[in-house]
Parts: structure tokens; C-alpha cells; sequence
């Protein structure tokens, strides 16, 4: 074995390097197992199924229904990958293993927020077409561009609150109770102006309707990303 | 005052800091002392076997010097420096643990470089494959972890824990679940490593493994040391008796 004196330094990776570690190592185990995708993508098809036809489209037009169906599959479909997110560090204290390795904690949560980034886009991808196919939405026209734009933008702030929430509740007996109980009250400033954009979009208002949404939007992923990142450290500690 | 010749003469060097030092460690969980008041200094090459029942606070002093645990008050330092305070520090510690701490979707190789990549080693895939080569395992290294036995994650994870040749490395029980084979690769790798230079703490309850490394010998109950001696003045078979006298095992 080398001598630890005799070692070459170390170029420990930075903020940034760090979090594309942590996000291609926790992608790479989802490639592998797609468990969470697997029930992510079914809990999204089902649930479109089920609304669209537990519903009266004489009373309501599916097109006024289509925001809340989408923004509700949205956020509890990205609930199953955010849970998974911290249980895979649990399973084994693999989690020890990137606490005892010289990188900031910060960085750590980027890297996890950013695979669950990827997580809940993979899923969007999925349910916005299926949306789209069962209530017979008008995607043209830009429309299509704008959810994207929105469902981006949400993303952003539910990832950041899920991603902080999950590690808190991770190590925990009921993980899967605690951590829509503590998160779904954080999403609600996310998934509110969310929904409102969408259903102005759907219904062919002009943009500069939306821009106030938008901001708001902006605003709420900010303030998210940097709380949940500076909070993350202080949910470390047994 | 002074005479010239003292003036002009070099000041003496300062002595180096220990390699490892825990210096009144305490943790409280609520109203319980798990830890209360752990003191001690390992200079490099030194390997302090450290014993005791169960509860006695034995692990919560390793996670607290390997910065997992904030201590309650005291500190612990690695060449000088607080690891609660100094992430870089850490690049300079190794911790294996009865937990694999593996991910069991990846592959042992990508685990391994996986951690040689966190902590900045130059050559990941290369150092990943040296270092399971030396714990023994590098035929299985494609291997998903979690078709490896009990005994390989555990070597895996040792493979994983000194990828980046730490100058500290903290051991909890690191024997566990390893063949006859894989505890002569830990020995042998821990011996090297020692002779190297690095400074060792080994949490175990087996007193003939934990004696084989040491150079020093503590026994923690309580969450205090009650013991702690040089190995030199540690006579085996005496200090199994005694350590029975105190909890009945051993």
C-alpha cells in the first residue's frame, strides 16, 4: 500500500463537481433499478386515467380539469422519487460515506436536488403528452412551450422543499407518511401559481397574463433553493 | 539579557501536531452522556485498540472523530486542524464501519471510484482497482454489490475507505463478516498502513484483533476511558482476565 506521505495530493472537487457526482452516481442507480421511474410513470397514467373518466365532461369540460389532474400528478408522482432519493444513502449508511468525504454538505444537496430535477422531468415528460392525449388539450401554438416553461419553473421550488424534506424524514420509521405530511404544505406556494398559469394557458390568454405567475414562480424557486441548501447541514445530525 | 550565542541560535522546531487527537470529547443524547470526556493523542504509526461493551460509547467517539457527530463540547483534530470545522481535513481520514455503506445497484468498482472521485485521488478507476486489488476482491469488481457476499461488501467497503490513503483511519468493528482470507487482507492492510505512517483507532470486541494492531490499548465504559495503557505494558492473557473482571466477557 502507498504511503499516505507519499501519496499524491488530493484535488478534492468543488461545490459544483461535487453536486455532478452525487446527481450522475444517484441517476446511474435509478438507470440501473428504475424502480422509482417504473411506479412513478404508472402512478402518472393511471391517475389520468382515472380522473378523466370519474368525471362528467357534460358538467365540466376536461379542459378546465386539466390543470389540477396535471399539477396533482405532478406532485405526487415526484413524491415517490423524492422519498427514494435519501433512502438509497439509508439502506446500507452509504450516507456516512459521503458525510465522512471532504465536500461541503451544501454541495451534497445540490447534487441530490439536481438527480431529483432530473427525476421529476423524466416523469413530466411522460404525464404532460398523456394530459394532453386523454383531455384533448390544445398544445399547439406555443401552448406546449409554455407548460414546459411553467413545469420547469415549479419543478425548481418542489424539488428544492422535497429534496430537504426527504433527507429529514429518510432515516425515519415512517418516511413515507412524514415526508408528504411535512412537504405538501411547502408546495403549496409552488403548485398554486403553477396551476393558475397553466389553465390561462390552456385557455389561450395572452402571455403578459402570466407574467405575474411567472415571477412568482421565480421568486418562490429562489428563496427555496437557497433555504433548503443552507438548511440541509442542520438535518445531518442524529 | 540574553548572550549573543543564544541571540543567533536556531529556534528549536516546533513539534509536530498529533496525526490524531480527541481532546475532552463529550456528546449528550437529551439527558444521557454517551460520551463524557474522551481525551487522547495518536502520533502517526500509532493504532489505539479501543474496547468495551456495548453502549459504552465507542462508536459515538469514532463518528465524532471521523466529523459525523458534532461534539457536545471538545473537539477532535487531525493533523492539527478540527474536522467539525475543516471539511478538507477529512480527505485526510479513512472510516470503515460494520456497514458496508455501499450502494448495492453499483458495481464494487464503481463504488469504490465513486469515492476516490469525492475525495479528489488522481487516477479514480486506477486507484479503485489497486485498492480492491489489495483487499482481494478485484475479480468480483464488475460484480453488482448486492450479489456479493456478506464478507466481499465488507471487503469492497474497506477498498472504498482507503482508496485515498488516509494518514487516519477509524475502524468500528471492521473484522465483521469477513472470512479468513479477508481478515488477513484488512491485517495485512491496516499493518502496511501503520508502518506507512498513518495513525489508527479500532473499535472492537475482539481482544486477540484488536490487540495484534495496537500500540496502545483503552477500554471505554460509560462513556469514559477506565483504562489506558501502552501495549507495551499489556500482558494478553492478564488483560483478558482483567477485562472479564470488568464486564464479564471477553
Amino acid at each position: 500500500m502507498t504511503a499516505p506521505a507519499a501519496s499524491p495530493p488530493l484535488a478534492v472537487p468543488g461545490v459544483l463537481a461535487t453536486a455532478w457526482l452525487v446527481a450522475r452516481k444517484d441517476l446511474l442507480i435509478e438507470f440501473r433499478t428504475r424502480s422509482a421511474f417504473l411506479a412513478a410513470v404508472v402512478f402518472a397514467l393511471i391517475a389520468v386515467v382515472i380522473f378523466r373518466f370519474s368525471s362528467d365532461p357534460t358538467a365540466v369540460a376536461p379542459i378546465d380539469l386539466a390543470p389540477g389532474v396535471l399539477w396533482v400528478i405532478f406532485v405526487f408522482s415526484g413524491l415517490l422519487g423524492l422519498h427514494r432519493s435519501f433512502g438509497v444513502e439509508h439502506a446500507d449508511r452509504a450516507m456516512d460515506g459521503l458525510l465522512a468525504a471532504p465536500v461541503s454538505r451544501e454541495a451534497l444537496f445540490l447534487g441530490k436536488a439536481l438527480a431529483n430535477l432530473a427525476f421529476v422531468a423524466a416523469v413530466q415528460i411522460v404525464a404532460i403528452p398523456a394530459v394532453a392525449l386523454f383531455y384533448d388539450l390544445p398544445v399547439g401554438g406555443g401552448v406546449l412551450l409554455g407548460i414546459l416553461l411553467v413545469a420547469a419553473l415549479a419543478a425548481v421550488g418542489l424539488v428544492a422543499v422535497g429534496t430537504l424534506f426527504s433527507a429529514m424524514t429518510g432515516n425515519t420509521r415512517l418516511a413515507e407518511l412524514l415526508l408528504p405530511m411535512l412537504a405538501l404544505p411547502f408546495f403549496v406556494p409552488v403548485v398554486t401559481p403553477a396551476a393558475m398559469a397553466t389553465a390561462r394557458l390552456l385557455a389561450g390568454r395572452p402571455m403578459a397574463e402570466m407574467a405575474g405567475l411567472l415571477r412568482m414562480l421565480g421568486a418562490f424557486d429562489v428563496i427555496f433553493v437557497v433555504a433548503c441548501t443552507l438548511a440541509f447541514p442542520f438535518t445531518l445530525e442524529d | 539579557m540574553a548572550a549573543p550565542s543564544e541571540l543567533h541560535a536556531p529556534a528549536a522546531a516546533p513539534a509536530p501536531p498529533p496525526a490524531l487527537e480527541a481532546d475532552g470529547l463529550r456528546r449528550a443524547f437529551g439527558p444521557r452522556r454517551a460520551v463524557d470526556g474522551v481525551s487522547f493523542a495518536l502520533a502517526p504509526g500509532e493504532c489505539l485498540a479501543l474496547f468495551g461493551p456495548n453502549g459504552a460509547g465507542k462508536t459515538t467517539t469514532l463518528r465524532m472523530l471521523a466529523g459525523l457527530l458534532s461534539p457536545t463540547a471538545g473537539e477532535a483534530r487531525v493533523d492539527g486542524r478540527p474536522i467539525a470545522k475543516d471539511e478538507a481535513v477529512r480527505a485526510r481520514v479513512g472510516l470503515i464501519s460494520h456497514h458496508a455503506m455501499l450502494y448495492a445497484a453499483l458495481t464494487a468498482q464503481e463504488n469504490v471510484a465513486f469515492a476516490a472521485r469525492l475525495y479528489g485521488v488522481a487516477d479514480p478507476e486506477g486507484a479503485a482497482r489497486a485498492s480492491l486489488e489489495r483487499m482481494r476482491v478485484l475479480e468480483r469488481a464488475d460484480t453488482p454489490v448486492r450479489r456479493l457476499s456478506r464478507g466481499l461488501q465488507q471487503r469492497v467497503s474497506i477498498a472504498r475507505a482507503m482508496v485515498h490513503d488516509p494518514r487516519v483511519v477509524l475502524l468500528d468493528e471492521p473484522f465483521t463478516g469477513l472470512d479468513d482470507a479477508g481478515a488477513r487482507a484488512l491485517t495485512g492492510a491496516l499493518t502496511t498502513l501503520k508502518a506507512a505512517g498513518a495513525a489508527l483507532v479500532l473499535v472492537t470486541h475482539n481482544l486477540v484483533e484488536g490487540l495484534a494492531l495496537a500500540t496502545r490499548v483503552a477500554v471505554m465504559r460509560d462513556g469514559a476511558f477506565v483504562l489506558d495503557r501502552p501495549r507495551a505494558a499489556v500482558e494478553d492473557v492478564a488483560f483478558a482476565a482483567e477485562y472479564r473482571a470488568l464486564f464479564g466477557v471477553g
